[in-house]
């Protein structure tokens, strides 16, 4: 019945990484993401996994590493940051569409320029169009959950893609808190085995994987692919719902938190949530109706389902960690836009790009938000959509 | 969410202030209670200073944030004390602990004007004569536990005990040393 | 299943049967594939001048000549593209080298 314990959220990663025992491990240490490799090649030291660790020369080649292996039939994991991520950039186009079910653990942290080792989420979010299903963590406990439900949802036969299963770099993978984590005989059972149907090791089958095509066949597999993202959605819920009954935490594709007759809302992902839910709980008991919602999964990206969760609110803010250089708002915004456009009673939206590089988030920064929607509700007037959160003017 | 505790750690770089709170957080979770343990991070420096935080309650805290208004501020190395402004935000219902071998009484002239509870405890001393060498953190931990009650103090001393047999197994001679630290650093603290 | 054979994936193939990433469960797929047709100029094997010393064989990018116990046979018409290098290396004249008329 659970195992208590206090650990970082990159600590949980890796005993989440010990409990699956995958067959390969393509890494390269980057800030803040290294101590995830760093106590899984512990593990193997120790002979508790007998995963192959492959200590490769660069992220490009840890990707391919795990590209490799997935290939051969194994399960492959990676953890990487930032530039490790952008450094895998190209591979990480291969995997999606050489529909390989590799598991990144992505400790999200600024891109460089200028150089900055704090969290923002522009590495994933850069990353968002790779055709990677993308999950992100509120807490270690949901860095470590994600991470257990992962492989079930890549390497679902309707899905068959990677997943990049992202935290906040430092401030939870190196936040020590509460955790519950699952028995390791019970880990195994939820993940179980990996039996790809094809893969390049099946000797009675010898195939090629990955080649070259031409204008004839590349718009098929596109359209392919952009399905069976369409299907993770539905694989997601599904094994959320047996995760559910193992540990009797629950998940979807985002989490709605005081929604129900909020009149302003915020949307939000990863650790600021948590704070933002405590301005939401203080706002509350002074009687202001707000809400917020948590996205948990950003790929797919749950449109309707958004909409449907705004339908009701006057006005909502987005919050997006990372800039885009759209000139006129981040990704979340733009996709959380454009989700609302179905809805007969539109609510206004404004985007806040907030918390980039590290910049602290508190509880009061949140509470503005709501008070700028607040004024939004009052006098009808949206005022500058795109906004910039805690910035010195 | 009342019965809140938040601290922050004040230390150099190397002189395990990230540590010490991550004791503390250790020490905490082990009588049930949430915590938080956390270092502010940069690209750190031997002796450059830096900080740390811990949130200790009864129910899950949420927030992400650093801490601006603690409960508790720890100075693991007083000559930060014209370094960086450490009463900064603290609660005047709070307290500041200090490693030092001077009085409250001599060091609250340099705070600012604080007008909280003082204390101090000669760490580097406790160390030196239980452990034979430097390390202060277990006397700051002990003081930390005295001053702020944050954990049940018999409670505190039998889990420390049982941590430092598992922590070194393999050296049982130093766990004598750490536990008196903890317990002479519990009496020695001054509190003004 | 995914799994398919090559030679049911063509340019009529919908997104629904297509492999997934492409992948081709088969070894050897480029002999399905009439490469023979994309020559304009032919070799034509002189059996009587031949000596079989085989210099021929290795220089063929195509594998196009086949080889049986020893000695060479008639060239593989569906692979050979004409690039005539064959030709050029045979020292007895049993290979000679003109225009194709299809």
């Amino acid at each position: 019945m659970g195992i208590r314990d206090r650990l970082s959220g990159n600590e949980a990663v890796a005993i989440a990484m010990k409990q699956i025992n995958p067959d390969v491990m393509g890494a390269f240490p980057i800030t803040p993401s290294t101590e995830i490799p760093q106590y899984f090649s512990q593990y193997v030291a120790n002979g508790q996994v007998d995963t192959e660790f492959v200590a490769v020369e660069s992220e490009h080649s840890a990707m391919s590493t795990c590209i490799g292996a997935e290939a051969a039939g194994g399960r492959a994991v990676t953890a990487t940051s930032s530039c490790g991520l952008a450094l895998m950039w190209e591979m990480l186009y291969v995997a999606a569409s050489a529909r390989l079910p590799v598991t990144l653990a992505c400790v999200n942290r600024a891109l460089t320029g200028p150089i900055n080792i704090n969290n923002d989420h522009s590495d994933s979010m850069g990353a968002r169009d790779a055709g990677w299903i993308q999950i992100y963590a509120e807490t270690n406990q949901e860095a470590y959950d994600n991470f257990v439900q992962a492989m079930r949802i890549g390497e679902h036969k309707d899905v068959r893609l990677p997943v990049m299963v992202c935290q906040d770099g430092f401030i939870t993978s190196h936040a020590i808190e509460n955790i519950e984590l699952i028995e390791d005989d019970q880990v195994k059972k939820f993940v179980g085995e990996y039996h790809p149907e094809n893969y390049l090791l099946k000797k009675e089958n010898p195939m090629a994987v990955g080649p070259y095509d031409t204008a004839a066949y590349y718009m098929e597999h596109k359209k392919q692919q952009a399905e069976a993202m369409k299907n993770a959605k539905g694989v997601i819920l599904e094994i959320a719902k047996e995760f559910e009954a193992l540990t009797g935490r629950h998940y979807g594709l985002f989490e709605e938190h005081m929604m129900e007759d909020a009149e302003t809302a915020i949307v939000i992902i990863g650790s600021s949530a948590g704070t933002a839910k405590q301005a939401v709980n203080e706002l509350r008991a002074q009687g202001k109706k707000v809400g917020l919602v948590k996205v948990r999964v950003f790929r797919p990206f749950p449109m309707q389902e958004i909409a449907q969760a705004l339908s009701k609110v006057k006005a909502v803010a987005v919050m997006d960690k990372t800039e885009s250089f759209s000139a006129c708002g981040g990704p979340l915004f733009a996709e959380t836009r454009s989700a609302a456009y179905d809805l007969k009673n539109r609510p206004a939206m404004i985007n806040y790009v907030y918390g980039l590089g590290g910049r602290d988030v508190r509880v009061e920064d949140i509470e503005h938000v709501y008070a700028e929607l607040d004024k939004i509700v009052k006098t009808g007037e949206t005022g500058e959509v795109y906004r910039h959160l805690s910035v010195r003017e | 969410m009342k019965d809140i505790v938040e601290i922050r750690w004040h230390g150099r770089g190397g002189q395990g202030a990230k540590t010490a709170s991550l004791l503390l957080a250790d020490a905490a979770f082990n009588t049930g209670k949430y915590v938080q343990g956390f270092p502010e991070y940069g690209p750190e420096r031997m002796g450059a200073p830096i900080t740390a935080y811990n949130r200790i309650s009864s129910e899950r805290c949420t927030v992400h944030s650093n801490i601006y208004e603690p409960d508790y501020v720890v100075v693991v190395d007083a000559t930060l004390l014209t370094a960086v402004d450490v009463t900064k935000g603290l609660k005047a219902e709070g307290a500041i602990i200090i490693n030092t071998e001077k009085s409250p009484e001599e060091i609250r002239p340099l705070l600012k004007g604080y007008t909280g509870k003082v204390c101090t405890i000669d760490a580097r001393k406790i160390s030196e004569e239980a452990l034979g060498k430097n390390f202060p953190n277990t006397p700051m931990l002990g003081a930390v536990v005295k001053v702020s009650g944050v954990v049940p103090e018999d409670q505190f001393l039998k889990d420390m005990e049982e941590s430092f047999h598992h922590k070194f197994a393999t050296k049982p001679q130093v766990i004598e040393g750490n536990m008196k630290a903890l317990i002479r650093s519990m009496q020695e603290v001054q509190q003004a | 299943m995914s799994y398919k054979k090559a030679c049911e994936v063509n340019e009529t193939i919908t997104w629904h049967d297509i492999t997934p990433g492409g992948d081709v469960y088969e070894g050897g797929t480029s002999k399905l594939v009439n490469t023979g047709d994309w020559r304009t100029m032919i070799p034509t094997f002189i059996a009587d001048k031949c000596k079989h010393c085989m210099l021929c064989v290795p220089v063929c990018p195509d594998s196009a000549i086949p080889v049986k116990d020893g000695k060479r046979l008639d060239f593989d018409f569906m692979h050979c593209k004409g690039c005539g290098v064959c030709y050029k290396v045979c020292p007895f004249g049993a290979i000679t080298f003109g225009k194709e008329e299809k």
